[in-house]
């Protein structure tokens, strides 16, 4: 009952999109029912040709009736091309404005909103799903009209023509639909399951692509194709059972028909003979009869389509109904005075606060213009902190303030603008560079473009490149090396011209030289821009004026590089580790 | 929320889609019959049967309608009308007689269903394992080379529409095939003006039809593409989204997609009108075909002429209905079945793709020391003995016996054509490059006249910008490429004479990219030594720092890994990579160090298990810790596939030269 209902709820989430397209979408079935009629009416004609022209002898009648055949004929293709049309504009039309929706409210999605679907289950609710939908709409409004419409009105023309023999009809119908029912539910149950155990043998098949080179290392191969072929083999056999179920489907199909067609042969001999039925009547009957279980053949077929698709759509409701749970405040303040930002016994964990705490009563306060070192153990939340000043996510206690106003009371945008991070997991898109760096600000001159290269040091190796600022980025900026990569995306938050510049760990694909030249020349160009760098290496962040520590969600250090060597432990033990002279991991890997 | 599995849209089956272009058909066609008459000839033969039986008692039943208005209903009523007495006996002996015929017909329709499915899934299951084994006996160059998702596709769609050909397409073929003839001789025998008057309007509908398909499959290439544009948009702002957000770009975002959206509901909407229409135009046409033959008929047999009844012309019409529905079948399913043969094209490339060569004949075997007969030394050219070292000479006297057993002492096993003698060589893990060349392709040489000696228990860094040829210089040593130019030797001897299954044996692999197997943890660890017991397991664990967390694990050794061990943080990963290799416990070890940013703390641990594993081995190491690098034995340092600079950490910086550079991040002429 409960899945009843909700499937409910989603046919309305979605039937609220087909806007313009609702006049197709009536046409279609209407188009469909002409064409049934047409269709049912063409074996009454021809019924009466063989009766009256054929066996009356009268060739004029014949002529007029195939005439009127003909015109009949031509009605079902007006209305069947009529039926095609539209039901392809109206299911086009769906899939455009579900796809159209979907993207508009995925747009208004905060972070923790993207987190609960992840880019890849986004993408195949947009593409995938919506093509399903697109083709069982189609399905739906062509064949489950004309199906059941073309099986009653044979049924009621059967009547009209033959109540004794029609009402065979309505016994084979009933039985047939009874036994296909429970034939295909259990057969769909099973092949679920086969379908199921499909998708692990391909996904083992997936995990020997890709780990090929340790098969081959650990001369593996054997053991693996014997893994496979177990697999293989246990899949056969289910496939065999689920196969076999279906198996009987076309024989009762047959029977079914078979049985009729004696049936009626049987009655409708004692008929003719008794004068109360003509030879004619008898070959329309018999052709209602194929029509009637062709009908229903094609229904169970709609349904298993429907049950389908009913997975699909309420993915795609799931993504519609989904509200952001970051928007804009009312009169919201526009203005950011300065770069100031305090942290007042701020606690926040994910999933709208009911995940464990990440951060757990911090209070911090930066001065505008200030630079900030941000160094800890993975999953001390470091990214988790900084997400929190551009409001990327919201606090589940305490208050976030920039520039002395917390930041739940900004315009979203102007606080966006004003607070620019540079994400760890960064992208670019496809595109020129001037494209991508002008995400930072549309208006941006090429001398500007040229000046935020500069500082985040992309000035060389892009001017090295053929194309220059002009050379086209991939998409996922696959053209790119990982260092280059880094320095544009800070390049393009730059452009914001903000007045705080938040790096997520941004260049740890950079040398130790194009890094410190990274932060020489923010401390030199844009001093009173508050500035929060995360990082691994104590290099990047020991000449910044205050190095905040974190561990385990909370502050475990902020002070000066000097303090926190004299007095802080973790400090020092990771400062130690990192020995000499503050080299390690990325010096040797990194390509200028 | 649970990760989705990107799904592939499947492919449909529609009418007007625009068919693959294939390279000979025939043959592939041939190919796919040979494999499922190869393995099921009888059966095929008994499902042929079975499809002719069917049609046959089909037909039947059709032209028993014929006899039951002509040769009884007819003249019951004549009797009837005429006041005679009416037995219905024969009527009832007819029906009988028919009912037999359908019997026959259902039969048959089952027999051929149960069969076709053991046809099909036992086919299935033979390509889907002949894949896999060929698939695992590819090159590397093979698994580089080609897209991971198409490779992926053979086994999911290409599979799939090869199973619907077998299954459904080819049955319903042969099965309309002889339909359609069996019906054109039951027209012919009945009236042949009229059968020409039925295959004209066949030829008409043929036509019509494959105007619209024109014009519809241009309509799917159209969809397709702005599909894939719309696609790629998709895959990149979700992605992306992040950004999107941060950069306040919602609106532009919209207004693209907005853009791509329409395009594609434009070219959906045309594509799929046609197509729709395909079906009233084939269905009038052949209402159509049936007045023409009404009208003719009717004149034909109101004449009397050539004994053309009136049950004849009823039952000609039924032909000539029935004869437009296989014809229709046979065009959509040549569409499925073309399909299928390019799937089935991709299937056989896969199939056809030449496997690792391995023409080595030296293999390792487990040895005893001492007692055994002294093996003749006599080295299979004078360049092999020239290179025999004394040492070494000395040690292949020895005398090491082969063992069947595990002694925990290996020996390649070296058979010497020339002398028709066979010599032990103990395995030590001495590497040695000679002068090599290597490229990944003939034109774009990579590697140029690297030299190396790694002597055994000796630690050798690579160091290098990325694309300097570290990595393809472990690729060489376990033979995942083979060299254009000069020598690898291993122990002394040229790995291209080893067993590559044997070579690699002898060379443990810790990867950066860190690959788990579906399967508990004590699985994946055991992957390097299959028979390994649980204690040793356990000790590979320990000497790796596997074992605390993974006895913290719920279900400890025994928790199960799924997609790629994504329950596991990175470091962790690592630590089982480690622990695989320990297991293995080879002489030589190729280790790529991650770059990822680990935290400093499991980045300690993951390391001090490394130094663990490399203890008294042969090791290369792809480096990028500094503490790795200054405790190596030899530094190789890379530059543009040539080795620029080699020697020991204090050696190098004195020279101040490449090594210098990125060790201090300076430029030497400014560092003084």
């Amino acid at each position: 009952m409960v899945i009843k209902m909700k499937k409910t709820s989603t046919v309305q989430t979605l039937g609220k999109y087909l806007g313009e397209f609702k006049l197709p979408s009536i046409l279609t079935p209407l188009f469909m029912v002409g064409e049934v009629i047409c269709e049912m009416v063409i074996p009454v004609l021809m019924g009466f040709i063989v009766d009256k022209g054929i066996y009356g002898g009268d060739l004029q009648y014949i002529t007029h009736t195939g005439i009127k055949m003909l015109l009949v004929a031509l009605c079902g293709l007006a209305c069947g091309i009529g039926g095609g049309f539209f039901g392809a504009k109206a299911s086009a039309g769906l899939a455009k404005n579900l796809r159209g929706a979907m993207n508009d409210n995925i747009q208004t999605y905060s972070f923790s909103n993207i987190d609960r679907f992840s880019a890849s289950s986004l993408v195949t609710r947009l593409t995938t799903d919506v093509t399903n939908i697109q083709n069982a709409y189609q399905m739906i409004l062509r064949m489950a009209v004309r199906a059941p419409m073309s099986m009653i009105i044979a049924m009621v023309m059967s009547f009209l023509l033959n109540p004794r023999i029609a009402s065979i009809y309505l016994y084979a119908v009933i039985g047939l639909g009874i036994v296909l029912f429970f034939m295909m539910r259990s057969a769909s149950r099973y092949f679920q399951k086969v379908f199921e155990k499909y998708d692990g043998l391909n996904e083992s098949v997936q995990e020997n692509v890709s780990a090929i080179r340790v098969v081959k290392a650990f001369v593996r191969e054997d053991h693996e194709i014997s893994k496979f072929q177990k697999a293989s083999n246990n899949i056969y056999l289910m496939f065999i059972k689920a196969e076999l179920k279906v198996a009987g489907n076309m024989p009762i199909m047959m029977s079914t028909v078979y049985i009729c067609i004696l049936l009626i042969s049987w009655l409708g001999a004692h008929m003719i003979v008794s004068g109360s039925l003509t030879t004619g009547t008898l070959m329309s009957l018999l052709t209602y009869c194929m029509n009637i279980l062709v009908s229903l053949m094609m229904l169970s077929m709609v349904f298993i389509m429907i049950s389908m698709s009913a997975a699909s759509a309420e993915r795609i409701a799931e993504v519609i109904n989904e509200k952001p749970d970051i928007v804009n405040p009312e009169n919201p303040v526009m203005e950011i005075k300065d770069g100031s930002i305090e942290f007042q016994n701020v606690w926040f964990s994910y999933n709208k606060g009911s995940g464990e705490p990440v951060l757990k009563d911090i209070n911090l306060s930066i001065r505008s213009g200030e630079s900030i070192g941000i160094i800890g153990p993975t999953g001390s939340s470091k990214s988790s902190l900084v997400s929190l000043i551009s409001r990327l996510y919201d606090v589940t206690q305490g208050s976030v303030l920039v520039g002395g106003v917390d930041v739940r009371q900004y315009d979203l945008t102007r606080l966006r603008d004003g607070v620019s991070v540079v994400l760890q997991k960064n992208v670019l898109f496809s595109g020129t560079i001037y494209d991508n760096l002008r995400w930072g600000d549309k208006n941006a001159s090429e001398e500007e473009c040229r000046k935020a290269c500069r500082l985040a040091c992309a000035d060389e190796f892009i001017e090295k490149m053929p194309d220059g600022y002009n050379t086209y980025i991939e998409q996922g900026g696959t053209n790119v090396s990982g260092g280059q990569k880094q320095r544009l995306c800070i390049a393009r938050a730059l452009l914001k011209k903000p007045k705080v510049l938040i790096l997520d760990d941004s260049t740890s694909a950079c040398d130790t030289a194009t890094d410190a030249k990274i932060r020489r020349a923010f401390r030199e160009d844009i001093p009173d821009t508050t500035k929060l760098i995360i990082a691994q290496r104590i290099s990047s962040v020991q000449d910044c004026d205050r190095i905040l520590i974190l561990n385990d969600g909370e502050v475990a250090g902020f002070d000066t590089h000097e303090n926190l060597i004299k007095n802080n432990s973790i400090y020092r033990e990771i400062y130690e580790s990192q020995t000499g002279l503050g080299n390690d991991a990325a010096d040797f890997d990194s390509k200028n | 929320m649970a990760e989705e599995k990107i799904k592939e849209v499947p492919r449909h089956n529609r009418r007007g889609m625009p068919r693959p272009k294939i390279k000979n058909p025939g043959k592939l066609f041939r190919r796919v019959l040979g494999i499922v008459f190869r393995s099921y000839g009888p059966q095929m033969i008994l499902v042929m049967a079975c499809i002719v039986t069917a049609v046959l008692a089909n037909v039947q039943g059709t032209l028993f309608t014929r006899t039951l208005i002509d040769s009884y209903i007819t003249p019951l009523k004549e009797t009837a009308d005429a006041g005679g007495a009416v037995d219905f006996a024969p009527l009832a002996h007819a029906i009988a007689r028919v009912a037999i015929f359908y019997g026959i017909g259902i039969a048959a329709t089952l027999t051929q269903a149960v069969t076709m499915t053991f046809i099909t899934q036992g086919t299935m299951k033979k390509v889907r394992d002949e894949l896999f084994a060929h698939m695992e006996t590819l090159p590397i160059k093979y698994f580089d080379t080609h897209a991971h998702g198409d490779i992926m596709s053979v086994y999911t769609n290409d599979i799939d529409t090869l199973r619907q050909m077998i299954n459904q397409s080819l049955p319903q073929m042969l099965n309309s095939l002889i339909t359609i003839v069996s019906i054109f001789i039951s027209m012919i025998r009945l009236n042949v003006p009229l059968t020409f008057l039925t295959l004209a309007m066949v030829a008409v509908m043929l036509f019509a039809s494959s105007r619209a398909t024109k014009i519809s499959s241009k309509g799917f290439v159209e969809q397709q593409k702005s599909l894939g544009r719309l696609d790629g948009f998709i895959e990149e702002t979700m992605t992306g989204e992040k950004v999107v957000k941060v950069f306040n770009h919602e609106e532009e975002t919209k207004k693209k997609f907005d853009e791509l959206n329409e395009q594609l509901y434009e070219s959906a909407y045309k594509a799929n009108a046609f197509s729709n229409i395909l079906g009233p135009i084939n269905a009038q046409l052949g209402n159509a075909s049936y007045v023409l033959c009404a009208i003719m008929g009717g004149v034909i047999a109101l004449n009397q002429s050539a004994g053309f009844t009136v049950g004849a012309l009823a039952s000609f019409l039924t032909f000539n209905k029935n004869f437009n529905m296989p014809i229709n079948q046979i065009s959509m399913q040549a569409n499925s079945i073309i399909m299928a043969l390019a799937g089935a094209d991709r299937i056989f490339q896969l199939l056809d793709s030449e496997p690792e060569k391995d023409s080595g004949y030296v293999t390792l075997v487990n040895v005893e020391e001492g007692s055994g007969t002294s093996v003749q030394v006599t080295a299979e050219n004078e360049e092999d003995a020239a290179q025999m070292s004394d040492e070494l000479k000395s040690k292949i006297v020895s005398g090491l016996t082969e063992s069947a057993s595990r002694t925990g002492k290996w020996a390649w096993k070296h058979f010497h054509k020339a002398t028709n003698s066979t010599t032990y060589v103990p395995l030590e893990g001495d590497v040695t490059f000679l002068n090599v060349d290597f490229g990944y392709t003939d034109e774009k040489m990579v590697l140029h006249e690297v030299s190396l000696h790694a002597k055994p228990g000796q630690k050798i860094a690579l160091v290098g910008s990325t694309g300097a040829g570290k990595t393809t210089i472990t690729n060489l040593i376990n033979r995942f490429y083979d060299i254009q130019d000069g020598k690898i030797r291993y122990d002394n001897i040229n790995i291209n004479k080893i067993k590559k299954p044997d070579l690699r044996r002898s060379l443990g692999m810790v990867l950066q990219e860190t690959s788990l197997f579906t399967g508990t943890v004590a699985d994946n660890i055991r992957y390097g030594k299959l028979d390994a017991t649980d204690e040793e397991v356990v000790a590979a664990a320990k000497l790796a720092n596997a074992d605390g967390f993974i006895r913290r694990l719920p279900q400890g050794y025994n928790t199960m890994l799924h997609g790629n061990g994504s329950n596991l943080s990175q470091g962790q990963r690592q630590l089982l990579a480690i622990a695989r290799a320990a297991i293995e416990n080879p002489p030589v070890l190729i280790l790529d160090e991650a770059t990822s940013s680990i935290d400093t703390r499991t980045e300690k641990i993951v390391q001090s298990g490394m130094d663990k594993l490399m203890a008294g081995r042969t090791t290369f190491v792809i480096a990028h810790r500094l503490s790795t690098i200054r405790n190596a034995d030899q530094i190789l340092v890379l530059e543009q596939g040539r080795i620029v600079e080699s020697g020991s950490h204090d050696e190098l910086l004195a020279l101040k030269g490449r090594y210098y550079q990125l060790y201090t991040g300076k430029k030497p002429e400014l560092a003084g």
